[in-house]
């Protein structure tokens, strides 16, 4: 699984049956079913490896993240670090954060030093340790710089030089180059993966969450892939030995191809994934139906143009394919797939996108009939955009606030994202000319001379 | 000096000396300054600056210690002049500290404790709307009987006052920032396990700095605003007047002695933009590294005061001399009082059992015994309240609820001739870089006079005039509130993007509809926020404006502000009890129903962004 010599094997940090339910300011959500954010997660962390925890937004990778670190406490089942239960934060970690999280006021040596700022370590001996961090991750000669004065790049550099100076156990990374441009991002990544092999910093294991396939294939021993609604491990797989991990290897181009049909395939069960000859997964969960549908926030707009993409190229694309052609994210495609998906639009099919009969007439329509068939597929698969028109018609006004079908929302999502809900619903609503909202009162009212203009149907 | 402070611990004292090993020596902040910079001329100054404000104190502790005195004679020579400034800063000072140790407790309690917060919060809206006066016969009577030989008590009092109109917004800026101290430093501070002392220093009050100085200045305004009325008041059958500026103007109009008037007002604003050349502007430009957003970068302020400080070989000796090793020390106190919880309690330990240390922490000791404070201060004062209210007729009831009606007509009125005069001055200066290039400065001088000090001789011209005081005070509110608006106004036409007034004019919008459709929308939010701060000014601005006393006599006009005066000069607490609750109703109640409204709207239809 790795290629160290140093005690690996042991399991440092352990998640047992943990369950999170959404909850605000440490009260349970209203309604009586709170949306939960993971579901009975078992993960083991051993000492001497790299785990890349990989999934779509929604996924709650990044709660697990602060699950692990003690950052957040689980409603159900328990942490362990080294075989015995943690409560609170854990002392011998650190985290390095997509978005720095570097105190502004304070300069980089400043800033790194504020990491021994709890142990009492003595002054001249917190310079020279903090000032050693320093010059390990190349950021010599920039001690008296405020961040603001940093390039992005180097704003990630005082980050790990700061996680690093502490000398953790465990070093947790929280996307910690999606901030970044590529070449930079590239640049540190490879940096940071030169000190870990060389072991150049004491750090027993590293967890990173991420949404870029790439990233997890490049530098990981082991890869989790997490499953949204709710956050569930859908499977763990085995990292490319190192020297496998070149964008030019065939099976690196492989796994790739692989992690990207599990990841656009959310519905499917594991094992009909699989390649038969490798890489053999540890563990696999059955696709667990979904309890609500969520609506996948994207505008119609970018759905429409990536059909037409597809429709072009012949009704069918290889999605990675896609991804490297759009210069998009996984993170960013999938909702797009999601949505395509949903209004029956394409489907997925061994890591291809295929366009169903009525996706084709879409792409090859006009604006006119791009709405009429579009608000004919919302109707039809759609739940919340069915609930609402549902809704809408029942009321002798046919208007409604929008705290009637939020507090509908909110019984499956948290506060956020029921808004956002609502939110990406109304999108697609006005689209379809089914209904409009008027911001200010917060209403929904029925779009009636449309309908009447079609009127038979 | 130098070495009282240094550490007993030999260890210790070794490391902050610099007697270490480590390699790069060249940057030990330990390395003796004083030998790469030589002392000079302007470290000569800084001495002497620092030697007059310790004997400005020591003058002014004599008068305090010395035999209460409760009605000074004021001295109208020119001569007395810079010892009544002084008088007056010390005490502002003095004030500005106590909003400064209230803000900062409060406001740290107020945003770290979620139960405490639950009261704290409604308490400081409340508080905000209570008028300065309100609070003088209550914060008198208590301290001139607690010091019945000496002035301290007296001095005290007129400190607590300014303090009453400096410390609320302040206050509410630093909860506002502590609560939304950005997630992913909290989540650092509490990965790097700091202890609560040090997130308090190194995270919470920085990330709060920048909108404290601007509060503060804010403050030091509204504070210079009310200081005629706190250094000379009348309670019942006494009457008081302290040595100061405030006392010198109010003498001299008095006396009709139009040159005092005259001198006292120029000392007042050569005072004000010292302060702001000498402390404010250092200040904001030291503050400009506290910001939060990283990628904004402008133009950052800029203090040639500041300069000078940074390069002085006397503040960097006293710095490495002094300053550290006392923090060095204070930290490590804090250190031993605020101890890590041991690897035990982190990991294995159950929940229950780490109670005990954490009850030791020192936030714990200052958020209990500040809540059974404000719990016992609740009770005393609701029976109190309950007591005094007994003794309000309803007929009297019936005056104030009038009374409160006529200051809410000459608060809006105020308020609508304030908006028609600034905003077309303000969008005039805040669109062309020109006319704010020049304005700007002219505006902030003319703004930093405080209205009250003007009120003599405004009101020997108005007072003749029809309608005498009832519309004379609708001048006097205007003149201390509509810097607000003007300020708010220029910030937002300043801040119409280019590119919709360069669409405009492509599309032949002028005149009254780019009014319409451009510039009212684009400043709709700020002119929100500064009608907002106009309104709560104007209403605590009531009680100095409609109830005046020159020339010995005293001129009132109905009012809630004079109702409130009046009852205060009189002694008659059940109705200044009953005034001060209904304009704090009604001033939370206009917030509430009227402002938050407006502001809701401005955020969510007319934000540029």
């Amino acid at each position: 699984m790795t290629n160290f010599d140093m005690q690996t094997g042991d399991v440092l940090l352990e998640a047992r049956h943990v369950k999170k339910v959404y909850d605000k300011d440490g009260k349970r959500a209203r309604g009586t079913n709170p949306p939960v954010v993971l579901d009975d997660i078992n993960l083991r962390i051993y000492a001497g490896e790299f785990v890349a925890l990989l999934g779509p937004s929604g996924s709650g990778k990044s709660t697990l993240l602060r699950l692990l670190a003690g950052l957040l406490r689980p409603t159900e089942g328990e942490i362990l670090f080294k075989d015995v239960p943690q409560y609170g934060t854990n002392p011998h970690l650190s985290i390095v954060f997509q978005s720095f999280a570097l105190f502004p006021w304070l300069t980089v040596l400043q800033n790194v030093e504020l990491g021994l700022a709890a142990q009492e370590v003595p002054p001249t001996q917190r310079m020279r340790r903090s000032l050693a961090a320093i010059d390990t991750i190349g950021l010599d000669g920039f001690e008296d710089a405020y961040p603001k004065e940093l390039s992005g790049g180097m704003r990630q550099r005082v980050g790990f030089a700061r996680a690093l100076v502490v000398e953790p156990e465990l070093l947790f990374m929280d996307e910690p180059f999606s901030a970044l441009d590529v070449l930079t991002a590239a640049n540190l990544r490879k940096e940071l993966l030169g000190l870990w092999r060389e072991r150049k910093m004491p750090t027993r294991a590293i967890v990173m969450v991420t949404h870029n396939i790439d990233d997890a294939v490049l530098m990981a021993d082991r890869i989790v892939v997490l499953g949204a609604n709710p956050g569930q491990i859908r499977v763990e797989i085995a990292g490319l030995p190192l020297h496998q991990r070149e964008s030019t290897n065939e099976n690196y181009t492989k796994t790739v191809d692989l992690i990207y049909r599990i990841m656009t395939s959310p519905h499917v069960d594991i094992p009909t994934l699989m390649p038969q000859e490798q890489p053999h997964p540890n563990k696999h969960a059955p696709a667990k139906p979904r309890p609500y549908q969520a609506l996948p926030h994207v505008s119609i707009g970018d759905v429409t143009g990536l059909l037409e993409l597809v429709h072009s190229k012949g009704d069918r694309d290889d999605l990675y394919q896609l991804g490297r052609d759009l210069q998009l994210e996984v993170d960013d495609l999938l909702p797009m797939v999601d949505a395509a998906n949903i209004l029956g639009f394409a489907e997925t099919q061994e890591g291809d996108l295929v366009l169903t009969e009525i996706g084709k007439r879409f792409a090859e329509a006009g604006v006119l009939e791009e709405k009429e068939i579009f608000r004919l597929q919302a109707l039809a698969h759609a739940t919340m955009i069915r609930h609402i028109v549902r809704d809408l018609q029942h009321e002798l006004s046919h208007t409604l606030p929008e705290e009637h079908f939020l507090s509908e929302l909110q019984e499956h999502f948290s506060e956020s994202e029921a808004w956002s809900q609502l939110e990406t619903a109304i999108n697609w609503g006005r689209y379809a000319e089914l209904f409009s909202y008027q911001e200010e009162r917060g209403v929904f009212r029925l779009e009636e001379p449309e309908t009447a203009n079609h009127g038979a149907a | 000096m130098a070495q009282i402070f240094i550490p007993e611990n030999v260890q210790e004292r070794e490391q902050l000396q610099g007697g270490s090993h480590s390699p790069n020596e060249n940057r030990s902040p330990h390395s003796e300054p004083s030998q790469r910079r030589r002392l000079g001329l302007i470290d000569l100054v800084i001495a002497l600056v620092v030697i007059a404000l310790i004997s400005l104190v020591v003058v002014a502790a004599s008068r305090w210690t010395a035999p209460l005195t409760s009605s000074i004679k004021i001295d109208l020579a020119p001569t007395a002049l810079p010892v009544y400034a002084g008088y007056s800063l010390l005490r502002m000072l003095l004030a500005y500290l106590l909003s400064l140790i209230f803000t900062l407790v409060y406001g740290h309690v107020a945003a770290t404790s979620r139960r405490a917060s639950v009261v704290m919060v409604p308490l400081l809206d409340i508080l905000q709307s209570i008028p300065i006066l309100s609070f003088l016969p209550g914060v008198v009577l208590a301290l001139v009987a607690a010091f019945p030989h000496s002035n301290v008590g007296l001095e005290l009092s007129s400190v607590i006052l300014i303090f009453t109109s400096q410390a609320w917004n302040m206050t509410f800026s630093y909860y506002h920032s502590a609560r939304s101290v950005p997630q992913d430093l909290q989540e650092f501070s509490t990965v790097a396990r700091l202890r609560p002392w040090q997130h308090l220093f190194k995270l919470e009050i920085p990330a709060s700095m920048i909108g404290l100085i601007w509060n503060s200045m804010m403050s030091w305004a509204g504070g210079w605003f009310f200081l005629m009325a706190s250094e000379q008041f009348v309670l019942g059958s006494r009457s008081f007047q302290l040595p100061g500026l405030g006392s010198y103007l109010q003498a001299a109009a008095n006396k009709g002695n139009a040159s005092a008037l005259v001198l006292g007002l120029a000392t007042l604003i050569a005072l004000i933009i010292l302060l702001d050349f000498f402390f404010w502007r250092p200040l904001v430009a030291w503050a400009d590294k506290f910001k939060l957003e990283m990628n904004s970068e402008g133009d950052a302020p800029s203090s040639p005061v500041l300069n000078i400080i940074r390069r002085s070989a006397l503040i960097a000796a006293m710095t490495t001399r002094i300053f550290r090793p006392i923090g060095a020390s204070i930290a490590f106190l804090l250190n031993r009082m605020q101890p890590l919880p041991g690897e035990a309690h982190l990991v294995a330990a159950h929940k229950g059992q780490s109670q005990h240390t954490s009850w030791f922490s020192l936030r714990r000791i200052v958020s209990s015994v500040f809540g059974l404070l404000v719990l016992v201060l609740l009770v005393f004062g609701l029976w109190y309240m309950v007591r005094l209210l007994g003794g309000v007729s309803l007929a009297t009831w019936g005056q104030l609820v009038l009374a409160a009606g006529a200051t809410l007509l000459r608060t809006l009125v105020a308020l609508l001739i304030g908006v028609v005069w600034t905003v077309p001055v303000g969008v005039m200066i805040g669109t062309s870089p020109k006319w704010s290039k020049r304005l700007q400065p002219v505006v902030q001088v003319i703004a930093s006079i405080p209205a009250t000090a003007l009120f003599p001789i405004l009101l020997v011209a108005l007072i003749d005039l029809p309608g005498g005081l009832s519309l004379a005070a609708i001048l006097l509110m205007l003149l201390g509130t509509q810097w607000y608006i003007l300020f708010n106004v220029i910030a937002g036409a300043m801040s119409i993007p280019s590119d919709l007034k360069e669409a405009s004019t492509i599309y032949h919008v002028t005149r009254w509809r780019r009014w319409r459709t451009l510039i009212l929308p684009a400043i709709f939010p700020y002119l929100v926020t500064g009608l907002l701060t106009a309104s709560g000014g104007a209403w605590n601005a009531s009680i100095v404006s409609e109830y005046v006393t020159f020339n010995n006599r005293t001129v009132s006009t109905q009012g809630l502000g004079a109702a409130i005066a009046s009852a205060g000069a009189a002694g008659n607490f059940s109705v200044l009890l009953a005034g001060t609750l209904l304009m704090a109703f009604v001033v939370v109640l206009l917030n509430r129903v009227l402002w938050k409204r407006l502001y809701d709207l401005a955020e969510r239809r007319y934000t540029l962004s």
